[in-house]
């Protein structure tokens, strides 16, 4: 029953506070390539790499969806491979070369071919987990670039998408493929 | 599995009912797009929310003085604390009955705390770590007190969730239509067949992708403020903070940005929204909180959570005679924006798409629990009703001893009975089940498929075909606002839209919609460019902030498209209207001889004379040469309050397999054909559908927000609430017919519920029509590996699950 715990949690809250200082360390600098350009930061080493890419180096458009890495919202590339960036700490990331949403379309505003698959094939509604899904989409594409329906749904399983049903994300993804082909 | 295309297609006679791709995608691909959550606000504090890990307790003492000694902790307040902040509670605006029990409900607990989750200190910090930090600090010393988590024990007194009400109750509300008294009695007495069945709608967490998230930005000494929040109604928070909060509504603007899903779960007013004003005006900064998925999981309401009872009587036909429904309603522990409603709006679709004579009995008891409140979930209280009434068909088939296809065409309202008046007394606008049906029959392969089931489904088998088949009518574009009154439903039902165009022939459109994922962007712009003969390009659709859409009533019940969109239709009309007016005095001719054909007015019979509608705006603007009297500028303002609802309908049919030894349900195939009127843009409507369907089968299969008997979530995370993967779900093959709404000018109907409402029962009947023939009339929902497993092991029939008999 819960109703034994309170004391225990009164204990251990007494103590939190300090414990949390204890805890945090002295913020490490990191060295991060991101979308090509090197940034350099002192962050606390409890900081997620989500958490730098939005809070520090500014760019928002990696978007957080969940706190178990469960959604994949947070999606990105690091060193080449799809990653979720709430699993990797920013100091784990440091000297790694990223690439997030924004470093995906071409500087004269041409969208990436899976950008452009997503958009042809509505691919997306609300837009919340698009991010995520076109990185982990275009990782997928790398390491396996003629997919069945099958491999696009269990390869993208650690994204979550609530508006679509998934049904034209995979879509999208197969678009994508054939348009490489 | 294969990705299947709409079999039909539109025919292109414009704009409208062309794919046009979306307008909102370029943004929301790269990041561009900003939520809530991405805004820079400098000098924000922000916000974290201490919550209650008890299910109920008595709040004995809360220590802050720890959490206020950290370093970059501004203010810690607890709900005695800001107790004067609030001059109302928070708002339930659908008080259903006189006497309904409403507890006063506040952003912050006082005494007691009432469900898990519920908010009962709060920190304000420099950082969004350093505020989660300090809330760890907080020591609250609760004496935790008895939870009430079962709705038939709530029902039952036993335990008070709100001591002071006297009772769990909180409304009984009835809606008993006779042709003579008794009639409904007599109905069961007479009948040739009967069924009563017994469902469980298990509470779901909505989850859209992003948690909720709200910046409230005052302007002290300009007395104006500023709120910022992931919601789909701007209008109405902005109407309920001025209430709640006694700020004067004018000087309040409410803004949404990109918001990433809703689903009901942003159609309400939150204690964290009234916190964020509250606090920003006490401190005179901005203030911003960031709802984590956790939190979001008690914090946001959660949807369904009821029980119901459903008797049918039918003649010796199978056709329907009477329907009887009690319902059990799940309110939480508080009444949220719309709570006690949710069940009301399923009240008039208990009887389905079928032809019911006056002998119709609904009665639903809102009850309190402790837990989250429930609140609008996609669909809200229609695909309940229409689970029941489609699950209770399939018993009916069972009895009658007929195919359930067959047993619901005996039933169907047939085409010319339309408009159909129904024993409620609402107006079915238009409609045609055996299309429908037929279509999704064809789709499927309905007489093969039950074939392929007699070969399949014999003793000893383990891996056993079932085919469901739902049929629903949705009630949606909410809603005609006297039909709103006599539910007493505290607000209109109308929706706003201006149509702009600007000096250069550029056209913007001011809609009161609010969309989240909807794509009204792009329908809107499709709609304004029919009508005025223009590329879809040159049109704006602004929304989501009050200033510059100062009226509205937003997004939800699939009402954007026919009573907003209808709206933006009916401004475009009036424009050209005005357009006209200056385009017969500059060309010299009778206004009723001037056609406005392909963007431009020309005298009828002589095309030669024309004026492009570009010409007319320029000079609307110059007001150079304009006729005696009439205003300059090319500017129409609507306000459009629907007869009517609207009623799409349609067919669902779900093959599974179900393996009898692990309980694994497996979908074989997934047929929606959906009749939402005539379709602005089907690429945009069949994603509406693929979406709805998935979420109705996550239901079915995989969701449930599940509690212990102490109260606590058990599935607060997205690791433990099983929101379906791509890998989960199967491809959908989508089928359609148009019957037009011949109530509103585009011809259109709702269609953002239709998938969820008809998916449930589909998947559903097809599990207990695959396990039908070991005895099984019911499995509960979700239908898990180990849910279905257990039904077949303990079913009447002799089988052995394990398959080693």
């Amino acid at each position: 029953m819960r109703h034994d715990v309170p004391d225990a949690e009164r204990r251990g809250r007494e103590s939190s506070a300090k414990h949390i200082d204890d805890h945090l360390g002295a913020p490490v600098e990191i060295t991060v390539t991101v979308n090509g350009t090197a940034h350099t930061h002192d962050v606390e080493p409890r900081t997620l790499l989500v958490q730098y890419i939005r809070e520090h180096v500014g760019l928002t458009g990696t978007n957080i969806g969940c706190d178990t890495s469960s959604c994949g919202a947070c999606s990105l590339h690091m060193n080449g491979e799809a990653v979720k960036s709430c699993t990797v700490l920013a100091v784990q990331a440091d000297g790694a070369d990223i690439r997030t949403i924004e470093g995906m379309a071409d500087a004269d505003g041409t969208l990436h071919p899976m950008q452009q698959a997503f958009m042809e094939n509505h691919g997306l509604q609300c837009g919340y987990c698009t991010p995520g899904m076109v990185m982990a989409a275009t990782s997928l594409l790398d390491e396996n670039p003629n997919p069945t329906e099958d491999e696009v749904r269990i390869g993208l399983e650690g994204n979550l998408c609530r508006c679509t049903g998934y049904h034209n994300i995979v879509k999208s993804v197969l678009a994508a493929a054939s348009a490489n082909a | 599995m294969t990705i299947t295309e709409d079999p039909t297609t539109d025919t292109d006679t414009g704009v409208i009912g062309s794919r046009l791709l979306r307008k909102e995608d370029p943004v929301l691909l790269t990041g561009e797009a900003v939520f809530t959550n991405d805004m820079l606000v400098p000098g924000a504090l922000h916000m974290a929310v201490l919550r209650s890990p008890y299910a109920r307790a008595k709040i004995l003492a809360i220590d802050t003085t720890a959490a206020a000694a950290m370093a970059g902790v501004r203010a810690v307040y607890t709900g005695a604390d800001l107790a004067d902040l609030w001059a109302a509670p928070m708002p339930c605006a659908w008080p259903v009955t006189e006497d309904m029990l409403n507890p006063p409900h506040h952003p912050i607990a006082i005494d007691t705390a009432n469900y898990v989750g519920d908010g009962v200190a709060v920190v304000l910090a420099d950082s969004d770590a350093i505020a989660h930090d300090a809330i760890e600090a907080i020591d609250v010393t609760y004496d935790p007190l008895e939870a009430v988590t079962d709705l038939e024990d709530a029902l039952s007194d036993r335990a008070l969730v709100h001591p002071e009400l006297g009772t769990n109750s909180s409304y009984t509300w009835n809606l008993l239509v006779e042709e003579n008294d008794g009639a409904v009695q007599q109905a069961f007495d007479d009948a040739a067949y009967t069924v009563s069945e017994r469902y469980v709608q298990q509470r779901l967490i909505p989850m859209a992708m992003e948690p909720r998230a709200v910046v409230a930005v005052p302007q002290p000494f300009g007395g104006d403020l500023t709120l910022y929040t992931s919601t789909q109604i701007p209008h109405i928070l902005k109407v309920m903070i001025a209430v709640t909060l006694g700020v004067a509504e004018h000087q309040l603007r409410v803004v949404a940005p990109a918001v990433g899903g809703g689903f009901g779960a942003k159609l309400d007013v939150y204690a964290e929204e009234l916190l964020c004003v509250a606090l920003a005006r006490k401190h005179g900064g901005p203030v911003r909180w960031n709802e984590t998925r956790s939190e979001n999981s008690v914090a946001s309401i959660q949807g369904r959570g009821q029980i119901q009872h459903v008797e049918l009587a039918a003649d010796s036909g199978g056709k329907l005679t009477a329907v009887r429904v009690r319902l059990t309603a799940d309110m939480g522990a508080y009444l949220q924006l719309l709570t006690p409603g949710i069940p009301i709006l399923g009240a008039f679709l208990y009887a389905g798409v079928y032809d019911l004579p006056k002998a119709y009995d609904f009665s639903c008891t809102g009850v309190f629990t402790t837990l989250t409140p429930t609140d609008a979930y996609r669909g809200a209280g229609r695909p309940e009703a229409t689970y029941a009434i489609e699950r209770s068909m399939d018993a009916l088939a069972r009895e009658v001893g007929v195919d359930p296809l067959e047993l619901r065409r005996r039933n169907f309202i047939q085409p010319e009975q339309f408009p159909y008046e129904a024993c409620t007394g609402l107006v079915y606008d238009s409609g045609d089940h055996d299309k429908a049906a037929t279509i999704a029959a064809d789709l499927i392969d309905y007489d093969d498929v039950r074939g392929r089931q007699t070969t399949q489904n014999v003793e000893g088998s383990t891996k056993r075909l079932g085919l469901g088949v739902s049929t629903y009518f949705e009630m949606c574009g909410l809603a005609p606002s006297r039909v709103l009154a006599s539910l007493n439903y505290s607000a209109g039902g109308w929706e706003a839209a201006t149509v702009r165009i600007l000096p250069t022939a550029k056209v913007q459109v001011v809609t009161g919609t609010s969309p989240h994922g909807q794509g009204h962007e792009t329908a809107w712009s499709m709609i304004v460019a029919d009508k005025l003969g223009i590329d879809p390009a040159d049109v704006d659709v602004l929304h989501s902030d009050t200033a510059i859409a100062p009226l509205g009533m937003d997004t939800y019940g699939s009402r954007s498209l026919p009573v907003g969109g209808v709206a933006v239709g009916m401004a475009c009309d009036k424009v050209i209207e005005k357009a006209k007016q200056i385009a017969a005095h500059q060309m010299e001719a009778n206004v009723d001889d001037l056609e406005f054909v392909d963007g431009e007015f020309r005298v009828a019979g002589t095309p030669a004379r024309s004026t492009p509608l570009a010409a007319i705006a320029f000079a609307a603007f110059t007001a150079h040469d304009l006729p005696d009297g009439l205003e300059p500028n090319l500017e129409a303002q609507v306000t459009y309050d629907p007869p009517n609802f609207s009623w799409p309908f349609g067919t669902h049919m779900c093959l599974v397999e179900v393996d009898t030894e692990t309980g694994d349900v497996e979908v074989l195939q997934y047929v929606a054909v959906d009749d939402c009127g005539n379709r602005v843009n089907p690429m945009i409507v069949e994603g509406q559908v693929h979406g709805g369907v998935i979420q109705g089968l996550a239901q079915a299969l995989y969701e449930g927000a599940d509690y212990d008997t102490d109260g606590n979530l058990r599935t607060s995370t997205l690791a433990d609430y099983l929101v379906p993967a791509a890998s989960d779900v199967p491809s959908i093959t989508v089928g359609h017919s148009v019957t037009p709404s011949p109530t509103n000018s585009l011809g259109v109907k709702g269609v953002g519920e239709a998938g969820t409402i008809g998916s449930v029962p589909a998947v559903m009947n097809a599990i207990v029509d695959a396990l039908s023939g070991l005895g099984i009339r019911d499995v509960a929902m979700p239908a898990s590996p180990n849910t279905v497993w257990t039904a077949i092991a303990s079913a009447p029939s002799t089988i052995n699950p394990g398959g080693t008999e």
